[in-house]
């Protein structure tokens, strides 16, 4: 028996060779051709293996896989050919994201500090803990002491329960994610343009568009299978892929056209284009008429720098002749000395929105949404395609892209931020009515303001507000802004620290309780991806040790806590259990999300889903059952406009000047996913990119005297690091910028970066502040 | 017994010249890119030995540029080895 199944299997593994050495030089080289072997796509298997599916672990594409099991153990993955996200494509990541489950220092047992050291305990003993700690903490401190902090990696129901027993059963709004780090101005440029949270496109969109503007989005690393469909569609249509961003990357390389800008000055550029669309004549005039109010924003907003800051946006309503008016101050000769970019490249890139004849997608990610005017920068881009009306077509689309498997189905649609609720928001009444009734709580138990968001909760871990946080699948010790001071918050005294992870990590180094979790396929769930897009997958192989999800952790420490009544669940059920109940929450034509039985029955679902059907384009009568009228139906908005927002250039809160002369950015490399915990354990994965390094621009290399591999020393005002150099390799700043990834745990760039922060979504600026640069 | 993918990168102007070296070796199969200059390189090794024998073998050509490793698996173990 066993030497029949060896030839198979070898040759199965062979394939799967292949396929990880095909999909490494697809992410190196995009639109690299091995076409062979990609027709032949992926072996069918060995026999023994079954392959199930499930939404990829790692970015907010949501890439559909099928997950190779053989003898309790995942061993294989390759793209689900069935899924329209991914048409069977994988990337670096994908393909070896089932060695992510496996490194050596799995943590398997909760682990409680005593005098300084880390005691292995039992799983009871520890939630026992967590939870008398957090009744302890109430009755000494008040509700609003406790808090949990999550992430866009939750699944749904992790960050259902997680807002149904921090919100709706102990009674504080101290509920974050770190979402807010990554695509809060996304929200918020959705709410305050639409009235409604997410895109109205889809991934189809690409199959039609002509054209394709990636503002500060580098997609060929950062959304690799996306990028592929849009490479895919450059060869079979000639579509034109413009990067617009403030360094050369491999998007760059690969895209028909690169132009560069000056930190910051997207905002003015945005509105440089909108001045062309005017002046030229390419207002869809009856599309605006009919669809668009006009509003003007409060200016000069600040930065959140000050602990407790303040901020509420105001429109006022305008015109389109007040907005022609404001626009003045952006004629593209003007913009040019300001952003770097060529008049003439701006009026290129109006041009292409203001065409009638071309279909235009905008996509961003971090360089739009980790902005200190972060929702400023998504009003313009909707101001562009709303003055065009290229909006919620096929092939018309401003696209907000995630980074993270829930981002949008955790976050923002769970609704695990301070201000949010399942449906609505906390300051709603009937908000919080609907809610209560749901949870079975009191309404007097959900607060009507908003707490902390993720930085101010950190900053209230440091002034003693908050005494107790729980922090799941997120590593905010090596993630937020100003590090050193938010680590040294959580070591303060009378603090209390819990961290479930699946890993050691700089966030469990300061954990008084660390929980081990059961990750991915170890345990059941959904994620739901930048499309609007839910995705069910199954439990597949058991968890390591005594690894328990999330969402039963929670549970288990909520019934500790005294609400076994509103947590009913059954271990064996919960999933399916919980999910109906959140259903709930979203009943109606504008969110309505599928049954769990169609989720396990296809590769994930789009809501609204009504009537057996998901709604690729929203606000389009056409296509979206919500609209109540013909044509195009913002409803988000009560008289079903889309606001086109005066917002004006303002500058960053730190820029280079003599003693701080270098911009620093920071991002992402496509090998690791973010802080790197678990695609570091990951042996080809780390072998490609090790550790973090510096990008230098050649030019200032040069005139530093900078090689390869020198060492570099950067200091901003809160911190220094030194750095290998790296000069005209993978990426290439502009001159006068650095560019540092921010994967690696033991080279902390975030101990450099600011604090600052979008007044209107919180969400901390990661792409701006300012530095010296000395060769050591 | 060891399957590792490689990504081989040719001297300059002797592409066809490596393809044709590498595929005369036993324990090897290439994929060539359709539009790029890059090779895929599969080795198939029944132990240590053999591998060394091959990597050394194939470093020694003056036609490959850079040798690059991307994934393995050890077929007895039933294990992604991700060497």
């Amino acid at each position: 028996m066993f030497t029949k199944r060896v030839t198979p299997r070898r040759e199965f593994l062979k394939k799967m060779a292949i396929m990880a050495a095909v999909s490494t030089a697809t992410a190196m080289f995009p639109g690299i051709l091995f076409a062979e072997e990609q027709e032949r796509n992926l072996p069918k298997g060995s026999g023994d293996m079954e392959w199930k599916k499930a939404p990829c672990r790692f970015c907010g594409v949501g890439c559909g896989v099928l997950v190779g099991i053989s003898e309790g153990k995942a061993v294989a993955v390759k793209g689900d050919p069935k899924s329209p996200v991914n048409k069977g494509l994988c990337c670096v990541k994908g393909y070896h994201s089932v060695m992510s489950m496996y490194g050596k220092d799995r943590l398997r047992h909760p682990l409680v500090k005593r005098n300084g050291r880390y005691e292995k305990t039992t799983m009871k003993e520890a939630l026992d803990l967590i939870a008398s700690k957090m009744k302890e903490t109430i009755k000494d401190h008040g509700k609003d002491s406790v808090s949990i902090y999550g992430s866009g990696q939750w699944t749904i129901p992790d960050g259902y329960v997680a807002s149904k027993l921090f919100k709706g059963c102990i009674g504080t709004n101290n509920v974050e994610a770190n979402a807010r780090l990554c695509m809060a101005s996304a929200v918020t440029g959705f709410l305050t343009t639409f009235g409604s949270d997410e895109p109205m496109g889809c991934y189809e969109d690409i199959d039609h568009a002509d054209v394709f503007i990636l503002w500060g989005n580098n997609m060929a690393e950062m959304h690799p299978v996306l990028f592929s469909r849009l490479l895919d569609q450059r060869l079979k249509r000639g579509v034109k892929i413009i990067d617009f961003a403030t360094r050369t990357t491999r998007t760059s390389a690969a895209a028909d056209k690169s132009i560069l800008f000056n930190p910051q000055t997207d905002l003015a550029v945005a509105n440089s284009i909108c001045y062309e669309i005017i002046k030229n004549g390419w207002v869809n005039h009856s599309f605006v008429e009919k669809h668009c109010n006009f509003n003007t924003g409060k200016t000069d907003i600040g930065y959140g720098l000050e602990d407790g800051f303040k901020f509420k946006d105001k429109g006022t309503p305008s015109s389109l002749k007040a907005f022609e008016k404001f626009l003045e101050d952006y004629a593209p000769e003007k913009v040019e000395k300001m952003s770097g970019v060529s008049a003439k490249d701006i009026k290129y890139m109006a041009a292409l929105y203001g065409d009638p004849n071309k279909k235009i997608m905008s996509l961003w990610c971090m360089g739009m949404n980790q902005h200190t005017r972060g929702t400023w920068i998504n009003n313009l881009v909707y101001n562009i395609h709303l003055l065009t009306g290229k909006i919620s077509t096929p092939g018309n689309s401003p696209f907000s892209l995630t980074g993270q498997p829930s981002a949008c189905g955790t976050v923002r649609e769970v609704g695990t931020l301070t201000h949010k609720l399942p449906h609505g928001v906390v300051m709603n009444k009937k908000h919080r009515e609907f809610a209560a009734k749901i949870w079975d709580v009191p309404v007097e138990n959900i607060p009507a303001k908003p707490s902390n968001h993720t930085v101010e909760m950190f900053r209230a871990l440091d002034s003693g507000d908050i005494k107790f946080m729980w922090i799941q699948v997120t590593n905010p010790m090596v993630t937020m802004p100003k590090l050193n001071r938010y680590r040294d918050a959580t070591k303060k005294e009378g603090r209390f620290i819990v961290v479930s992870d699946i890993y050691p990590t700089p966030t469990t180094d300061i954990a008084d309780v660390i929980l081990p979790s059961a990750m991915w396929i170890e345990r059941e769930g959904m994620y739901g991806n930048s499309e609007r897009r839910t995705q069910y997958f199954e439990q597949m192989v058991q968890p390591p040790g005594e690894a328990m999800s999330d969402t039963w952790q929670l549970v288990e420490v909520a019934k500790r806590l005294g609400f076994e009544k509103q947590f009913y669940y059954k271990e064996e059920t919960h999933i399916e259990e919980i999910y109906n109940e959140y259903r709930r929450h979203h009943e109606g034509k504008k969110h309505n999300m599928a049954p769990l039985e169609v989720l396990k029955a296809q590769p994930g679902a789009q809501w609204p889903y009504v009537d057996g059907k998901s709604t690729q384009w929203r606000f389009n009568a056409k296509y979206d059952p919500a609209c109540t009228k013909e044509g195009f139906d913002f409803y988000g908005k009560k008289d079903g406009r889309a606001i086109i927002w005066e917002r004006p250039y303002e500058p960053a809160p730190e820029e280079p000047d003599a003693e701080y002369p270098f911009w620093l950015n920071t991002g992402r490399v496509i090998e690791h996913w973010h802080s790197g915990s678990m695609t570091r354990r990951i042996p080809v994965l780390h072998r490609a990119v090790p550790k973090a390094y510096v990008e230098l621009n050649p030019g200032d290399a040069k005139k530093m005297g900078v090689k390869n591999g020198d060492k570099i020393r950067l200091t901003s005002r809160r911190g220094t690091i030194v750095l290998d150099a790296s000069v005209d390799e993978r990426g290439i700043p502009t001159p006068g910028q650095v560019f540092v990834p921010f994967f690696d745990e033991s080279l902390l760039i975030n101990e450099l970066t600011l604090d600052a922060y979008c007044p209107i979504s919180k969400q901390p600026d990661y792409k701006k502040c300012a530095v010296k640069v000395e060769k050591v | 017994m060891s399957i590792i993918s490689y990504l081989a990168y040719p001297t300059k102007g002797k592409r066809a010249e490596l393809i044709e070296k590498l595929e005369a070796i036993e324990t090897c199969e290439v994929v060539p890119s359709k539009n790029h200059e890059l090779l895929i390189v599969v080795s198939e090794t029944n132990n240590k030995e053999e591998e060394e024998a091959f990597k050394n073998l194939v470093n020694e050509l003056e036609s490959l540029d850079l040798l690059s490793m991307v994934s393995g698996f050890d077929t007895n173990g039933n294990e992604l080895k991700g060497e």
